[in-house]
């Protein structure tokens, strides 16, 4: 079944277009990187999949539409918007107390054993914690959370490298069990790709690159030519090319690593360095689609 | 009023295990008092301040008065006196309360943390607007009510040490009368005739952006302008003058001597009068207005 399912999803703020029509699949047991410039569209996607901003078009999350049925659909769904939406006056305790009250998958008792690894301390209130003892907190009462779709937002956001990497680390230790779906965009491409199934670059309200990570290291290659076989490697058509250490670096897409060794060392590229190709060469928008 | 009923339902059929039993608007409303405190804090305080100038400065008047009768007068006096200060510190925090409700959780961004829990836009709402129309007046009330048993007691320690008929201080202010007319002045005005004023602020601390108390004075204010410049009339001032003091002509809650038929006969008056159901019947526009903005609004 799938878990986030859109067709023809637009949202237009004024005369910006935010979603220029957005068609997706994300199947259960995912874990997908929403990767994209600034203003790309992302956070307007979440917020429409979290019903958090009306859209146009058809949206099913869980089976559900997540603008008309946002609180039936809460019980199935966390999400971590940035790292600063908890509320500054709250004590560690009320948050634990509340969340019990009103959330019928939460499991306070796991959120209190996340917490005990930590030192935040149960009296303290939001803000008095600092930024990433705060993001700690958040990820502890989210964890504790019995749900099917995880969404994160630029969790990260600010955090230092510790932080950003404990963060990641327990994600994927203690919640992902291959039944939860997790979508998550950031700017930190690099921290999340071992950690990624799924792949999805997005500019200017569209999707232009869709992929496994399977099908990413497959398909793309990096080649360091030597600047003597730089031109014959050229000829292959590399969907994009820079200048490093006196060599040139030449990105393919499906072109065999052992046709490509001969010009020098072979490599995966990075989800960066291919979201720079994918950014600034409009011909390989669409690849994967 | 709880809306999560369906809702459970089907939780509980797709994993009975692991749902349990949640209270959304109980702890939603909780969760209002644990960030405005001010909601019992400032009629306490107002209570403590009436209790101290009763020590001080009525229970030392009545000891100098030689005169038992007006020693009397002295100490009942600031029975009332502190019932109004409770009650108008209640109404000033309600309002004060009613403007920020909806508009600091969209301020400090919190509002993403409270959708992103299986809360509905309608519980939140109602959550909030329990607070005036429910927390407070019963706040209020119990303080009040604490006041001014502890002010009699006092009173009569006074009077028991000059020797003085202590029964008469406590016939006169009967408290069991004084406080069915508080419950009765706290219903029909604090509840149900003040009902439009604190939903329209609730409804527009959903809406402004900024300067929440600007917006919740402009309007009125514009159209008592236009109307005196257009008509040379006052007709929406007196309006809201009569909105804001109460429907005098139906309490009489405050004069303690009110008889049975006389409640009858005030409050029959005050059910059919139009102010009150039109009143109503905005308030409940308000809130409904401010539920759909709730589910569109995000941070600020």
């Amino acid at each position: 079944m799938a878990c986030i399912e859109a067709r023809g999803l637009r949202k237009a703020f004024g005369a910006t277009v935010a979603l220029d029509g957005i068609n997706l699949r994300i199947e259960e047991g995912r874990i997908l990187g929403l990767i994209g410039p600034n203003g790309a569209g992302k956070t307007t996607a979440l917020n429409a999949m979290l019903g958090l901003t009306s859209y146009q078009g058809e949206l099913k999350v869980l089976g559900r539409n997540p603008w008309t049925e946002r609180d039936q659909l809460m019980r199935d769904v966390c999400f971590i918007a940035d790292v600063a939406v908890l509320p500054r006056w709250m004590r560690v305790s009320q948050a634990l107390e509340y969340l019990a009250g009103v959330h019928p998958r939460f499991d306070r008792a796991k959120a209190e054993g996340f917490l005990a690894r930590t030192t935040i301390h149960r009296n303290s209130k939001v803000r008095e914690l600092s930024k990433g003892m705060v993001a700690q907190l958040h990820l502890a009462l989210v964890m504790a959370i019995d749900a099917r779709l995880l969404v994160l937002d630029e969790p990260t956001l600010g955090l230092d490298i510790l932080y950003r990497k404990q963060f990641y680390d327990s994600l994927l230790n203690d919640y992902f069990d291959r039944s939860r779906t997790i979508v998550v965009t950031t700017h930190q491409v690099e921290e999340v790709q071992h950690v990624l199934t799924d792949l999805m670059f997005i500019n200017h309200g569209r999707i232009v690159l869709n992929c496994t990570m399977d099908e990413f290291d497959g398909r793309y290659v990096e080649v360091m030519a030597n600047p003597e076989q730089a031109a014959k490697a050229r000829a292959l058509k590399p969907i994009y090319e820079r200048q490093g250490l006196g060599r040139s670096i030449l990105l393919f897409d499906g072109v065999g690593r052992e046709q490509l060794a001969a010009f020098g060392e072979v490599r995966t590229p990075s989800i960066a360095d291919l979201f720079v190709a994918v950014m600034s060469n409009p011909a390989a928008q669409g690849a994967g689609l | 009023m709880n809306r999560q009923g369906n809702g459970m339902h089907d939780a509980v059929a797709a994993a009975p295990a692991v749902a349990a039993a949640t209270r959304p608007l109980y702890w939603s409303v909780r969760r209002e008092l644990w960030e405005y405190r001010s909601i019992y804090l400032a009629p306490l305080i107002l209570a403590g301040v009436a209790l101290l100038g009763f020590l001080i400065a009525s229970i030392g008047r009545a000891l100098t008065t030689s005169d038992l009768v007006q020693r009397r007068t002295v100490l009942e006096e600031p029975l009332s006196f502190a019932t109004a200060l409770i009650l108008g510190a209640a109404f000033v925090v309600g309002m004060i309360y009613c403007m920020e409700a909806l508009h600091a959780e969209r301020r400090d961004r919190s509002i993403l943390f409270w959708k992103s829990l299986p809360v509905s836009d309608l519980t939140v709402v109602l959550s909030k607007a329990s607070i005036p129309f429910i927390v407070l007046p019963v706040v209020s009330f119990a303080i009040t009510v604490a006041t001014q048993f502890i002010m009699l007691v006092l009173g009569t320690l006074v009077l028991a040490g000059s020797s003085m008929d202590v029964s008469a201080l406590w016939a006169h202010a009967s408290l069991f009368r004084e406080s069915m007319g508080l419950l009765y002045h706290l219903v029909t005005v604090h509840i149900l005739w003040y009902a439009p004023i604190y939903t329209w602020m609730l409804l527009i601390s959903a809406w402004a952006r900024r300067a929440t108390f600007l917006w919740v004075a402009l309007p009125p204010a514009a159209l008592c302008i236009i109307e005196r410049f257009v008509f040379r009339t006052h007709h929406i001032l007196a309006l809201l003058e009569y909105r804001f003091s109460g429907p005098k002509e139906f309490d009489m809650s405050m004069s303690g001597d009110a008889a049975g038929h006389m409640v009858h006969s005030n409050l029959v008056g005050f059910l059919i009068s139009p102010g009150l159901w039109i009143g109503l019947l905005l308030a409940v526009a308000f809130l409904a207005a401010a539920v759909r903005l709730r589910r569109c609004q995000g941070p600020i």
